[in-house]
């Protein structure tokens, strides 16, 4: 560039691309605001299925059953990151730029709002899905302003991991419901000897998508609920103050320990698994190495899951899981009903429990004794997810749980008073609401 | 980030005044290449400041749909940057930047030269100490920060070690040692290699001169060693800077997004852009750009790193007048 007198023909080059650049960027910021034809599902032939990764391969079984039948309607699979907010900006970014690439998009529960009010995703048809057979809260997630919007695929829910050996060493017999119960059979078992240099009980509090879950959880425990049937936050109630009491009280009395404000479910499970606490909220997928019988969990046959306690009677789970949905954009919209209809069946839910131990969104199943012999928490499971509280169902629902998790994180520290927090929240909250 | 501009690149001997001819096929040789800067740098960098000029729009009809629509906001989200509500965040992701880059950047080039001081000695197992240093450098950010994450974790080496209960993954001021303990562990050895290689190209006649004059080991690194590797290290922690400046995945996976004592821009960035919220992901990108830019600026007009190469362009010429002058 030293030579500026010969380089003006190519500035000039260069100012015309980029004036085609701001025309090209200019129509593509204005022109999303049609609305996709939402009522007819129609067209067939090859389509996308586009999901987090699978490991257990359970989902692609389902998959080459589907291609093995309909040779001329081939699914294909497109596999996205494992990290949940790159899928969600993925598929979001692939709905604004209005492409057809991706046709049935598998969905957190909690993104289910924002892409139906979005029109990123289309209603499905009333008659579309067994409902009545389907667990009532994981039809409520898929659901959006009063319509079915995605096909429940799998459903989670908390589960209080409890040391029953401590537990009757210490004579406790029953699980604890209550918080209160929590703390009273914490203070017997940890005056037991055997459980030197354990702590009472943790969930997940470090900064991120499990904090929401444990907190809108204790809300829910405790009677409230973070917004109002008509969408208004609603955070700054006595109910929440007492929830998040029940945290920071914890922090701050030891009943959790310390180091629970870096755990994550992963961290919690290492600390259980390895006898370090005496009781844990966590998700049902940590059963399994929980009790591997191989060495490598010092609590295998020595510990119970029961349904998470609340404040004043049993608690109230957060809801898990993912839906399926059929992308606004898609094209052979008709294959891709087809598709989840099959894909979420009850023949193609049971084949998958055998290879993922993902819990199947059917009631039946959680009290077929054949199966409930080989996962004795799925009982436990229904129970917790019978009144289980979807998380806040919200359109901005990334802001929303940045903004919880920011307030709730800064209380449980101790850099905000809880009325302060719980104040703060309720402001941004309604900033946000707009 | 391999190829490092320490020894100057050939050049033909340039004799006399250029045809007009010349010039003019030369721009033409090189218009694929500067037609190519324009598309893969030019666009990108409009398209970006084009983007931070709108915010998206988004209210909710009596469905409870989105309508959107991007609006045309000028420097609206810039001044939503610097005075806005959420200005806290930015500020304190600047001081976050500033602090990490000039902290993490003046320990690597300590430890950086140290190693290069020790390396370039003759001694038994100086190949593998030198590949062993590189480890490291060659591991990939995402992954050093998984590896540090487990160190750094409640029940990790790092308190057994000390016998502490440091909670380094929480907020505060020990996640920020956290973050700079792992940068410096990975960018160290970067510096050290550069330096190195600045090293071995002088002579060992000049340390035997100073060693007959009767200069100590000090004396000899600061006299001879430092000025004479100057140009190498000056080029390295310049890249070390600019690097620095946009950290991004190692506060990210070691400590976590938005936690508040590592946030720094580039996430700051990230988080906007996650919420879809492209225009002020934009402005942020724009801002960030700006100030490695003035960075970069400054830091090669007050020490005068020879990035370019311009200063041995003007020893080579000096030295051509004074042949010319003894001819």
């Amino acid at each position: 560039m030293r030579r500026r007198r010969h380089s003006a023909p190519l500035l000039t080059a260069t100012a015309l691309l980029g004036g085609a650049a701001l025309t090209l960027t200019g129509c593509a910021a204005g022109s999303s605001d049609e609305s996709a034809a939402t009522d007819e599902l129609t067209g067939r032939g090859p389509i996308t299925y586009v999901s987090s990764p699978d490991a257990s391969g359970a989902a692609q079984k389902s998959i080459d059953v589907w291609n093995a039948e309909h040779p001329d309607e081939q699914v294909e699979w497109i596999e996205l990151p494992l990290d949940a907010d790159q899928q969600r900006q993925q598929l979001a970014q692939n709905a604004q730029i209005e492409s057809d690439a991706y046709s049935v998009l598998n969905l957190d529960v909690v993104w289910t709002s924002e892409f139906a009010a979005n029109r990123w995703i289309v209603p499905l048809p009333d008659d579309a899905l067994p409902t009545d057979d389907l667990i009532p809260a994981t039809v409520d997630a898929a659901t959006y302003s009063d319509t079915l919007f995605a096909a429940p695929y799998y459903t989670d829910g908390a589960l209080l991991y409890s040391r029953t050996d401590l537990l009757t060493a210490a004579g406790v017999t029953e699980p604890p419901t209550t918080w209160d119960d929590l703390r009273a059979a914490c203070d017997k078992v940890l005056a037991l000897p055997e459980a030197q240099g354990m702590s009472c009980y943790a969930g997940q509090f470090d900064k991120n998508e499990g904090l929401t879950v444990n907190f809108s959880e204790a809300v829910a425990s405790a009677g409230g609920t973070l917004f109002t049937e008509d969408g208004r936050p609603d955070v700054d109630t006595p109910e929440a103050k007492a929830a998040l009491q029940f945290l920071v009280d914890g922090f701050a009395d030891g009943t959790i320990p310390e180091e629970a404000i870096t755990f994550q479910e992963e961290q919690g499970r290492q600390a259980f698994q390895d006898g370090k606490l005496v009781f844990l909220r966590n998700w049902p997928y940590i059963f399994k190495s929980l009790s591997a019988e191989d060495g490598s969990s010092a609590v295998a046959g020595k510990f119970g899951v029961s349904p998470i306690p609340g404040a004043e009677e049993a608690g109230v789970s957060t809801l898990g899981g993912r839906n399926l949905a059929i992308a606004a954009n898609a094209e052979n919209k008709a294959t891709a009903l087809e598709f989840i209809q099959f894909f979420t069946g009850q023949e193609q839910e049971e084949a998958r429990l055998e290879l993922s131990s993902r819990a199947p969104v059917y009631g039946s199943f959680f009290e077929d004794e054949a199966v409930t012999a080989k996962y004795p928490y799925l009982p436990t499971l229904l129970t917790s997810l019978e009144n289980a509280q979807p998380r806040p169902k919200v359109v901005k629902y990334g802001e929303t749980t940045a903004v919880i998790q920011d307030e709730v994180y800064a209380a449980i520290t101790g850099d905000k008073s809880v009325e302060d927090a719980l104040a703060d929240l309720q402001s941004e909250l309604e900033s946000l609401a707009g | 980030m391999t190829a490092v501009p320490t020894a100057p690149t050939i050049r033909t001997p340039r004799t006399g005044s250029r045809t007009p001819g010349e010039g003019r096929r030369a721009a033409l040789l090189l218009s694929p290449t500067f037609l190519v800067l324009a598309l893969v740098i030019l666009y990108p960098l409009i398209s970006a400041f084009h983007q931070s000029l709108y915010s998206s729009e988004s209210g909710l009809d009596a469905q409870g749909f989105v309508i959107e629509g991007d609006v045309f906001v000028g420097l609206g989200n810039y001044l939503e940057i610097f005075a806005g509500a959420e200005s806290g965040r930015f500020y304190n992701a600047l001081g976050n930047t500033t602090f990490f880059t000039f902290t993490s950047v003046a320990l690597e080039t300590v430890i950086g030269v140290a190693f290069a001081v020790a390396m370039n000695r003759a001694f038994r197992g100086r190949a593998f100490l030198r590949a062993a240093v590189l480890v490291p450098w060659a591991i990939p950010t995402a992954v050093s920060g998984l590896l540090w994450r487990w160190i750094f974790q409640a029940d990790g080496i790092a308190n057994a070690l000390s016998g502490q209960q440091v909670l380094w993954t929480a907020e505060g001021f020990a996640s920020q040692v956290a973050v700079i303990t792992a940068e410096v562990w990975k960018t160290a050895p970067f510096i050290g290699l550069l330096v190195l290689a600045g090293m071995q190209i002088i002579p060992e006649e000049v340390y035997e001169a100073a060693k007959l004059d009767g200069a100590g080991a000090w004396r000899q690194f600061r006299s001879i060693t430092l000025p004479l590797v100057k140009p190498a290290l000056l080029v390295a922690v310049l890249f070390r800077l600019l690097d620095a400046l946009r950290m991004f995945d190692l506060p990210f996976v070691l400590i976590g997004p938005r936690k508040s004592s590592v946030e720094t821009l580039s996430i700051l960035a990230w988080d906007s852009s996650n919420q879809l919220q492209y225009g002020a992901a934009s402005a942020f990108s724009i801002v960030l750009l700006v100030y490695v830019a003035v960075i970069a600026f400054v830091f090669v007009k007050l020490l005068g790193a020879d990035v370019a190469g311009a200063g041995e362009q003007r020893r080579l010429r000096r030295a051509a007048a004074k042949r010319g002058g003894v001819r």
